[in-house]
């Protein structure tokens, strides 16, 4: 059995709005839907699958109440959460539902208010009393996976900072991104150190906002306007200190999920034109970049160093919209964003500026949880028909 | 400094308690495996490695290196250092730094467990050798 093939990107929609004072997280998931659900070209009422994750106020059932969903039609719900990468997670799962035949048009939400609302608290898991007091947040678990594979492997800030660089000369483009400026290395290594090694610019950005995607059957993308975006490869996968045996803060789940999707797509990293990499930090990039095979581990400084991440200018094209370090980080969740604009590269619709020529071939991988404490990451390959 | 610092007294629940009581006697406890004989941290029932019902309370040495670390420069509560230690006894556990200059701190330092009060059960830091 394989997804390969068997469910199209039919529909995209990102909200252009990075603080939403005026908003409620409900109302920002019925905009982004909205949005998606007119790209597409169908209406509300064709929806038989619905995927929400922790940020969708009260879970799925409030949700497609909410929204209005067709219930007598809709016979598809799944809630997976797994932080900033659950939407790319939904996106295979989605495929195994319509490639089952359980549904046959999804629609996959995320939105909320990081800046200007509150934030849905995380239940405690079984490890809370023996870590929860020590302060984990994420620019410091990142942190410790800068620490260590900066000691293991050389890495340098320097080279961190070119993948901020290259998500600046892309923002600079995006009429919605919050950080247009295009900025240097000197720039981000005279930025504020905010938890060691981690600086300011290898940070990104916090923004309400959200984003959408209508998932279905080849044969209704077929018969809808839109150019034909096919998912042909998925991975998921999960790691964690294990019982504190053998750690290794240096590689991620990608390192699992990512062979997992190239092996189901047939084609190898050497394939791909356009890489969306969630990029929460930039230590974010070249780990992924290591784990999915673009490069060996413990080589992604030398990958990213020297614009080799900037369209037009390196081997390997990124993030195009300026991603999580330039342009939004909706719900501090990446992993929608990541998805849209490699659907925009793919059906040519980036910004001139940053478009990949004969871009066919794209990957969408994220990561959800703390890469230093416990995560999830989920990869999907993207074929232009 | 961290001695200001007031910690969030441990929940606890019936598989972790006995980890809890000795904290109150000042060790440092961890699980290990009687079938397959690895240690674990945090503390199961049931083995995360052979899935054995046949673990056992240990005293561990509370010695161990810096595996890494980061030092967070500001928080409501000051700048605080977090980690992990890979103890002598093989698991490696979260952790903070304390007592001591947390600029000074380096992958491969030897630390020892030190415990600090909260209102319920004291909890365990490290601090350099």
């Amino acid at each position: 059995m394989t997804i390969k093939g068997k469910a199209y990107i039919a529909g995209i929609f990102e909200h252009p709005t990075r603080h939403a004072p005026d908003k409620s997280t409900a109302q920002l998931h019925a905009e982004v839907a909205k949005g998606a659900i007119e790209d597409a070209g169908i209406s509300k009422d064709d929806v038989d699958g619905y995927f929400c994750a922790g940020d969708a106020p009260g879970g799925a059932w409030p949700m497609v109440d909410y929204l209005g969903l067709n219930t007598k039609k809709l016979r598809h719900v799944d809630s997976t959460e797994t932080g900033g990468c659950s939407y790319i997670i939904h996106l295979g799962h989605a495929a195994e539902a319509i490639a089952a035949g359980k549904c046959s048009i999804a629609l996959i939400t995320l939105a909320g208010k990081p800046r200007t609302g509150a934030m849905p608290p995380r239940a405690a898991g079984a490890e809370a009393d023996f870590e929860s007091a020590y302060g984990a947040t994420t620019h410091n678990a990142y942190g410790m996976c800068a620490m260590r594979h900066m000691h293991d492997y050389g890495t340098t800030s320097e080279q961190l900072a070119w993948i901020k660089v290259a998500a600046s000369h892309h923002a600079q483009y995006n009429p919605h991104a919050m950080l247009r400026d295009v900025v240097t290395v000197e720039d981000v290594l005279n930025s504020p150190m905010i938890s060691d090694p981690l600086h300011r610019m290898d940070c990104c950005v916090v923004s309400d906002g959200g984003g959408a995607l209508i998932v279905t059957t080849p044969e209704i993308a077929k018969s809808l306007k839109k150019p034909l975006v096919k998912l042909i490869g998925h991975g998921e996968a999960m790691k964690g200190p294990r019982g504190g045996k053998d750690l290794d803060l240096t590689y991620s789940a990608g390192i699992w999920s990512g062979p997992r999707a190239f092996a189901e797509a047939g084609i190898t990293p050497k394939d791909i034109k356009y890489a969306s990499i969630y990029d929460s930090f930039t230590i974010t990039v070249l780990m992924q970049l290591e784990d999915l095979g673009f490069c060996k581990k413990g080589e992604g400084g030398k990958f990213v160093a020297d614009g080799n991440l900037i369209s037009g200018v390196g081997k390997l094209p990124f993030n195009t919209d300026g991603g999580g370090l330039c342009s939004n980080h909706p719900v501090n969740r990446g992993g929608m964003t990541k998805i849209l604009e490699a659907v925009r590269q793919l059906r040519g619709e980036a910004h001139p500026k940053v478009q990949v020529k004969n871009c066919d071939l794209a990957i969408a991988h994220g990561t959800g949880g703390l890469l230093g404490v416990r995560h999830a990451a989920s990869t999907a390959i993207l074929e232009r028909v | 400094m961290s001695e200001a610092k007031k910690y969030p007294a441990p929940v606890t629940n019936p598989e972790t308690a006995a980890f809890w009581d000795a904290a109150k006697q000042g060790k440092f406890m961890i699980k290990r495996c009687t079938a397959c004989g690895e240690a674990h941290y945090f503390p199961r029932s049931i083995c995360p490695f052979c899935y054995s019902d046949k673990t056992e309370w240990e005293e561990a040495s509370g010695e161990g290196t810096i595996y890494t670390y980061s030092l967070m420069r500001k928080s409501p509560t000051g700048p605080y250092a977090i980690g992990y230690v890979t103890l002598k006894e093989g698991p490696s556990v979260q952790t903070n730094f304390v007592d001591c200059e947390l600029e000074k701190l380096k992958i491969g330092q030897k630390v020892k467990v030190v415990f600090k009060p909260t209102d319920g059960a004291p909890l365990p830091f490290f601090t350099p050798v």
